[in-house]
């Protein structure tokens, strides 16, 4: 591991800088009135262009930046997944109609910078970067929630998200500047070597506590999950639909790359297993608990995402390499499954203004293509067999047996499995058992019924790169260096 | 051929699906006629048909004699490496029956749904897709394997009752759903603690597990881990089976369902409950089978006696026939109690008869709701008397029928065919398993078997009540123009019939493909008594 200068770094930061001159290209053109349309295609271009350096960009154990960041494969596993959720959000967004067409252009840029902010979250090697890779996520993130200016309940998403966030990272920081104390450094590595000789066990105790609160709000882990519901609703449904899987891609990321380096060599003292076990017991069963009653549909999809990053939890509070893979494929599938279920939802708000359960009635059978995606998709949420929402499932499962630890917390899982499904189900009741005789189909935008298709079909296809995908996400946890 | 066979048995309904929704798409796109759905019947019914003619050809070539492992039709090959995961499907003689069933009942079942009208292509393939998953069930060896095709019954179930069935069809699917899922959950653990916990490396090849399993040595809040192992399958099984008292989905599931499905659930998705103890809980954890036998013993005299008597109570004939379900599964779970007879026959008895059991109440209960699906077909009630809070005041608390033996003698022929060999009667074949049955049980629990036999006397209390309700009296002149049975439900009741006749008389070629696999069971189990 050796630290490059700032200049020999920019090779290795070639998809960064690539949003980034794509983020100023869009603001230009967003300024000129007759260039306004091509934000759209620039911002793919520039994605996908992102996209093609990422994967010539070799992983490296350095640290780039006088050790600031670290492009090791599990940030580059991360980039692509939150690059993919930021493009299938992209190119869905030119027709809908939940964001007006004045303000595209910054939406655009807003995702973009988000995105620029999630790398840096997945690649952050030192405490301050990390703190601004939060913050880089988080603003730009209460712009786009509050982007319908018009609409209240926007405003009031944007101002409630405003409110928490700060909040939450307030509290953070107030733990990172703990450890700045304790180690007299900001490098991660540094830190980590001071703290396995540190013994006041409380002090770092308090540590991880407040650094939770950061985290915990990123991936609305309860309790810190109270923003998700309303900012969910509030927000236009692309959006939320980004929300709900990039930033948790990204969090999941730092969570795993800050515990396992930072608090792996006291884990015998400190037990915080423990305190995640818990954690993610309450976070599965207030989200699903929650989402019972649930009548909106994206307040609905909020809760439900929820329990999703609960069942992630019980990975990750198993310490070892085989957890840390079923967080990874847990993520992978939950992006596709998710994405498919809320671009359905795009669909029927954008097209029959459809956001309660009770406007999709009948649905089922006028539209019966896309109605059986959906259902495919649901069934994988709720973590039916043979999607693969179950092998996920079942990989989380799995290692709580190997290690024979939270055994109790296996249970937990299961039962919120079942109560799960009762508020999937409710949708897919919905749309086939009930009628609705007035109902006139629509047509479907061909991106959005592609998109639906080929993400909701990754829930069955994924037998036949299942066992490729496993391999290669050990392959990725053996290159970082971190185990 | 033969390695083939049973990947065909499985998959076979899954490319009929398939079919379907080509034909379907080429419709749609005009390049095929199918403004007549009788094309997706006839597709389903060829398909069954093909799946029925494999299941005997499989049954002509079986040899019970031979192991698993050495037979000729088992495949085994590597599905997912990297999680152990193999397919591996293969016959025995506790499947072969099972199969055979399935089979049938599906074919028959085609038969029975076709004047289904109502969205005839998802009918039928997710029909096809729930035959799949029942074979799948029957034949898979891993246990992923089998708890996949588990899995994948339920949802084709739910959308076959929640959009076929009758009016209370949304509540019964979703009840069923969750019911399922929840014991299947619980038998999700339990299948990852064997794979984890079994020394001899983590598989779910349950042949393999059949040395392995009973060598675990662990235990968890302060439980032994075989028991709980034990009690998570058992939550699975029993609420499928069901067992008392779980068994609350199941008389709104099979009254709300459409004729065909109950049919199906009451024939061949209660004997996956049972087909799993035998199957997996049994042979892995035989010390558990014999503790548990006792309890097993209670819980299925309770299911005899309560399923009895809240049949007797019944004013719904179907409803009737559901809660009669539950009795006769009773009678599987006291037969196989009987495991832990000393005396071998006692044992041989009580497993052969468990399984038998299971087999003939398949084709009984499958005539039994057919002949009400039938009758229900013409008169759209089968109240046997009015409720006192019927909406037509005039004929609350009368009866819904009368007389009709003379009306309908070909109907009325084979009701009493179907309700004698339900009530146990002998020369058919629900007598013999039944008393085989009681003859492995007694052989282990006097006190309750003895107790158990009253279900006999309470079966036939409701069973002959009914009867004489409906066919006997006075002719009711409002139902003066139904109509005899059709060609087509002759064709449904006759292969039926003919098999509860024939087991009834001559069990024993279904006994002797049984035979040889529940001769092992047994000696698997024994040295832990």
């Amino acid at each position: 591991m050796e630290y490059l200068s700032n200049i020999n770094s920019l090779t290795s930061y070639l998809p960064e800088l690539m949003i980034v001159v794509t983020i100023l290209a869009v603001f230009i053109m967003e300024s000129i009135s007759s260039y306004r349309p091509l934000t759209y295609i620039t911002t793919i271009v520039g994605l996908i262009f992102a996209g093609l350096l990422l994967m010539i960009s070799s992983s490296s154990t350095n640290l780039l930046f006088e050790g600031m960041i670290i492009n090791d494969s599990l940030a580059i596993f991360f980039k692509w997944l939150i690059l993919l959720s930021t493009l299938s959000i992209v190119l869905i967004s030119r027709d809908d109609e939940s964001v007006l067409d004045e303000v595209k252009g910054e939406y655009y840029a807003m995702l973009l910078i988000i995105t620029l902010g999630m790398f840096a979250m997945v690649s952050a090697k030192n405490l301050l970067m990390i703190y601004l890779a939060i913050e880089m996520v988080s603003i730009p993130s209460y712009i786009i929630a509050g982007i319908s200016k018009n609409d209240r309940e926007s405003n009031e998403a944007s101002l409630k998200y405003v409110i928490y966030g700060s909040f939450a990272s307030g509290i953070m920081l107030f733990g990172l500047s703990f450890l700045y104390g304790i180690a007299g450094s900001l490098d991660i590595n540094v830190v980590a070597s001071k703290l396995a000789s540190f013994d006041s066990s409380l002090t770092v105790y308090m540590i991880i506590i407040f650094i939770l609160v950061g985290f915990g709000y990123k991936i609305s882990m309860v309790p810190f999950h109270y923003w998700t519901p309303d900012v969910y609703q509030g927000a236009p449904i692309t959006v939320t639909a980004f929300l709900s899987v990039a930033p948790k891609a990204a969090g999941f990321a730092i969570l795993i790359r800050f515990f396992y380096t930072l608090f792996i060599d006291n884990i015998e003292i400190l037990q915080w297993p423990q305190l995640i076990a818990v954690m993610a017991a309450l976070t599965m069963t207030v989200g699903n608990v929650l989402a019972l009653n649930q009548t909106n549909i994206k307040r609905l999809l909020a809760y439900s995402s929820i329990s999703h990053v609960g069942f992630m939890l019980v990975a990750f509070s198993i310490v070892s390499i085989d957890s840390v893979v079923s967080i990874m494929f847990y993520m992978f599938f939950y992006i596709f499954m998710n994405l498919s279920a809320f671009y359905m939802a795009i669909y029927m708000s954008n097209k029959y203004g459809a956001n309660e359960i009770d406007q999709w009635n009948g649905i089922g059978l006028k539209a019966p293509l896309l109605s059986f995606f959906m259902v495919l998709s649901l069934a994988s949420l709720a973590g039916l067999p043979p999607t693969s929402g179950f092998v996920a499932k079942v990989y989380v499962l799995r290692n709580l047996f190997a290690e024979s630890n939270f055994l109790w917390l296996g249970v937990v899982a299961i039962i919120n499995t079942v109560i799960s499904l009762y508020y999937y189900f409710k949708i897919v009741r919905a749309m086939y058992f009930m009628k609705n005789d007035e109902l006139v189909v629509q047509n479907c935008n061909p991106i959005l019924f592609w998109s639906i298709i080929i993400f909701s079909l990754q829930n069955i296809i994924f037998y036949f790169y299942w066992p490729n995908l496993i391999e290669s996400l050990n392959m990725i946890l053996i290159n970082t260096g971190i185990f | 051929m033969n390695s083939s066979i049973l990947s065909l048995l499985i998959f076979l309904p899954v490319m009929g699906a398939i079919g379907m929704l080509i034909i379907a798409f080429l419709g749609k796109q005009g390049l095929m006629k199918t403004e007549n759905k009788d094309i997706y019947k006839y597709v389903a019914l060829v398909v069954t048909g093909v799946q029925m003619l494999l299941a005997f050809f499989l049954y002509a070539n079986f040899d019970p004699t031979l192991p698993v492992t050495q037979s000729p039709f088992t495949v085994q090959f590597d599905w997912i490496p990297s999680f152990n995961i193999e397919y591996y499907i293969g016959v025995d003689g506790l499947s072969m029956p099972m199969v055979i069933l399935a089979a049938l009942l599906s074919f028959l079942c085609i038969l029975i749904s076709w004047n289904v009208e109502k969205h005839v292509l998802g009918y039928f393939s997710l029909f096809l897709l729930l035959d799949a998953g029942m074979m799948g069930v029957f034949l898979s060896l891993d246990f992923f394997l089998f708890y996949i095709f588990w899995e994948v019954m339920l949802l084709p179930m739910y959308f076959l009752i929640g959009m076929w069935g009758g009016p209370q069809r949304h509540y019964a699917a979703i009840k069923f759903f969750l019911y399922t899922l929840f014991g299947s959950v619980f038998m999700l653990l339990g299948m990852l603690a064997l794979y984890f916990y079994a020394p001899g490396g983590n598989s779910f090849n349950l042949i393999h597990l059949i040395t392995q399993a009973p060598q675990i040595d662990a235990s968890l809040w302060g439980f032994d881990m075989r028991f709980l192992i034990w009690i998570a399958l058992f939550i699975g099984f029993a609420i499928k089976v069901p067992v008392f008292p779980f068994h609350t989905w199941l008389p709104l599931a099979h009254v709300e369902a459409p004729t065909a499905i109950s049919v199906i659930l009451a024939g061949v998705l209660l004997k996956m409950g049972t087909y799993g103890f035998l199957r997996i809980s049994y042979p892995l954890l035989p010390e558990e089978a014999v503790n548990f036998s006792f309890m097993m013993a209670l819980l299925g005299v309770i299911n005899i006696i309560w399923g009895a008597l809240n049949a007797i109570a019944q004013i719904d004939l179907k409803k009737m026939i559901a809660y009669s379900s539950v009795s006769h599964m009773g009678y599987v779970l006291l037969g196989m109690s009987g495991i832990v007879g000393t005396e071998s026959a006692g044992a041989q008895a009580g497993m052969n008869g468990a399984v038998m059991q299971m087999f003939n109440h398949g084709t009984i209960t499958a005539m039994l709701f057919t002949l009400v699906g039938v009758l229900y077909d013409q008169a759209h009630h089968r109240w046997i008397v009015y409720p006192m809070d019927y909406k037509d005041p005039e004929l609350a608390g009368k009866l819904g029928f009368g007389g009709l033996a003379s009306k309908l003698p070909v109907f009325n022929g084979f009701i009493i065919l179907a309700f004698f060999a339900g009530l146990g009667l002998p020369a058919l074949s629900g007598f013999i398993s039944e008393a085989m049955c009681f003859i492995g049980g007694f052989g282990s629990f006097r006190v309750l078997t003895i107790i158990g036999t009253l279900g006999i006397l309470l079966n036939a209390i409701y069973f002959l009540r009914a009867y004489q309700r409906i066919f006997l009296g006075p002719f009711n002149e409002k139902y003066s123009d139904l109509k005899d049975m059709s060609l087509r439900d002759m064709a449904v009741i006759i292969p039926l019939a003919f098999l509860t006749l024939l087991f009834g008389v001559y069990p024993q070629p279904l006994l002797e493909i049984m035979r040889h696999s529940m001769t092992k069971l047994i000696l698997l189990v024994q040295p832990f008594i």
